[in-house]
């Protein structure tokens, strides 16, 4: 397998605490994949260690080939690594299209321009001059996907983009992942609503209190199962 | 008449103030740090012209093209080697430092330049003036300074809010976390900031010096002057900053015409009253986003 993104055995502590314990996880380019868990079962965690906001205290992240475990958050952002942040993280001063345009801020080329977010999410065309503290959830989550998408990542990290919001409105974002995936970017979603995590992952991984419980293709998983290994009602935490 | 002429000399006196004052606005706004040393940096860039026309046969005006480029490359070393270590140990500790290195400035430059006074001389420009009626004339190098200020101020304005990197200290003053995973280099943003903060002052004391006399520890009073100035005006806004150093001008020319013992005491008095009954500064709203 090509993987863009591997993790091999990793550890990632906050002080004493332990939150991820010898995770191994890959992303094929091009692959989406779905990151679910309950509360506390360390996905923010991941992704902060993906993004660099956090650094393992043990085991290896490699991406497109390079170990890049030490790295600073803002040169990962340069070489292809994008995170949309746990509660959006929106600059407030700033106006949606001043937002976009941060995003922007390494200047690595692609396919994501202005006109390319504002058509994969109409709703921000609309609100291009409002500033980002006076819009709704669903407004400052698709800011936030789009100031990423700005960066022109290899790799977009979301997480938990349907927290807080209306089904309607996550559906609305969530129908805009499948024009990201097609422009190249390889998606990996941190979700807690299974219905669409499933929906748009070729391949699920569940996370029970820093450890992998489940690992399987989205089309061959049934609900029960991933349902099993959310609550640990099956399984009991191992590596698998 | 007199009352007029009084609030026009303000206006102008209030130019300098304004220009004196941004780079601390600035340096508020994005990083939340008080620089302390603000005014010796001042004075030092005074100085450090006066010492050019000295020793060499450069014209006053003429050492901006060296004195801003040097005093933004000393702001750009202070961020990097001193505020940004410092403020990984919280927002007090920039505080301290920067009253540090006004204390050992300010003895530096009494070291090199001994405590006489001294003046950078501008020939005919410091009392040529424009007169406007028999009772009413304005000097000509504060209306430049005036002039200045308002430029100053018009192009830090659009260079945070129309730039690349002006865009990048925004973001990096609303989330530095966040900003980072835009790419944005949090501590290079801050030393950039903190240069052009620094050049600013620059130009603003070489100014300060040719319109006054000055001594190594000037910086003092200049610091009260631009800190009062940006908090009437209202933190993190530059265009606040310039109309709080106005105000602070007007106060103390119309002080002073009520009683010349008083001008200084005007300012100080509205600076106070600002801070009792709209503490946020003039021109910045209480509900504004972080």
């Amino acid at each position: 397998m090509n993987a863009l993104l591997e993790l091999t055995e990793v550890d990632v502590h906050y002080g004493d605490f332990q939150a991820i314990y010898g995770l191994d996880l890959a992303v094929a380019e091009g692959e989406t994949l779905a990151v679910i868990g309950a509360n506390g079962a360390g996905k923010t965690t991941l992704l902060k260690t993906i993004s660099g906001l956090m650094k393992p205290t043990r085991g290896t992240v490699r991406f497109a080939g390079q170990d890049v475990s030490r790295m600073a958050t803002h040169k990962r952002v340069r070489s292809g690594i994008a995170l949309t942040p746990e509660g959006r993280r929106i600059f407030g001063s700033m106006t949606v299209e001043e937002n976009l345009k941060v995003g922007a801020f390494g200047q690595r080329p692609g396919p994501w321009t202005l006109s390319a977010v504002y058509d994969a999410f109409p709703l921000l065309a609309e609100k291009r001059t409002r500033r980002g503290g006076f819009l709704s959830g669903g407004e400052q989550q698709a800011t936030a996907i789009g100031r990423a998408l700005m960066s022109n990542p290899k790799l977009l990290l979301l997480d938990e983009v349907s927290l807080g919001l209306a089904p309607v409105v996550i559906a609305d974002i969530y129908a805009a992942l499948p024009a990201i995936a097609a422009k190249g970017t390889t998606v990996l979603v941190v979700e807690q609503d299974l219905t669409q995590a499933l929906a748009v992952a070729d391949r699920v991984q569940c996370l029970l209190e820093g450890r992998t419980v489940l690992e399987a293709a989205a089309t061959e998983v049934t609900r029960a199962e991933v349902a099993d290994a959310y609550f640990g009602t099956t399984h009991t935490p191992q590596e698998v | 008449m007199d009352w007029v002429n009084a609030v026009l000399q303000g206006v102008l006196l209030g130019g300098q103030y304004a220009l004196l004052a941004c780079g601390l606005s600035l340096m508020f706004g994005v990083m939340r740090i008080v620089n302390l040393a603000h005014g010796v940096l001042a004075v030092a860039a005074a100085y450090l012209a006066y010492w050019l026309v000295s020793h060499t046969a450069l014209p006053s005006f003429v050492t901006l093209i060296i004195v801003i480029p040097v005093m933004a490359g000393v702001g750009w070393l202070l961020q990097m080697g001193l505020f940004n270590r410092a403020l990984k140990h919280g927002e007090l500790s920039p505080l301290l430092v920067s009253f540090g290195v006004a204390v050992i400035g300010a003895n530096l430059l009494q070291e090199g330049f001994k405590a006489d006074s001294r003046s950078i001389g501008i020939g005919d420009l410091a009392t040529s003036s424009i007169k406007i009626s028999d009772d009413l004339s304005i000097g000509v190098f504060s209306l430049i300074t005036l002039v200045i200020a308002v430029v100053v101020i018009g192009g830090l304005t659009t260079f945070m809010n129309y730039t690349r990197i002006g865009r990048g200290m925004r973001a990096t003053k609303d989330d530095h976390e966040a900003a980072k995973l835009m790419g944005i280099n949090e501590r290079t943003m801050y030393a950039l900031a903190t240069a052009i903060a620094i050049a600013t002052v620059a130009l603003a004391g070489v100014f300060l010096g040719m319109s006054t006399q000055f001594t190594p520890t000037y910086g003092d009073l200049v610091l009260i002057f631009a800190f009062e100035a940006v908090i009437i005006g209202g933190l993190g806004n530059l265009w606040a900053t310039l109309i709080g150093g106005l105000v602070l001008g007007v106060a103390q020319t119309v002080g002073a015409q009520i009683n010349p013992a008083y001008g200084v005491l005007a300012g100080h008095l509205v600076f106070l009253a600002v801070l009792l009954v709209r503490p946020q500064g003039l021109l910045v709203q209480k509900t504004v986003m972080a």
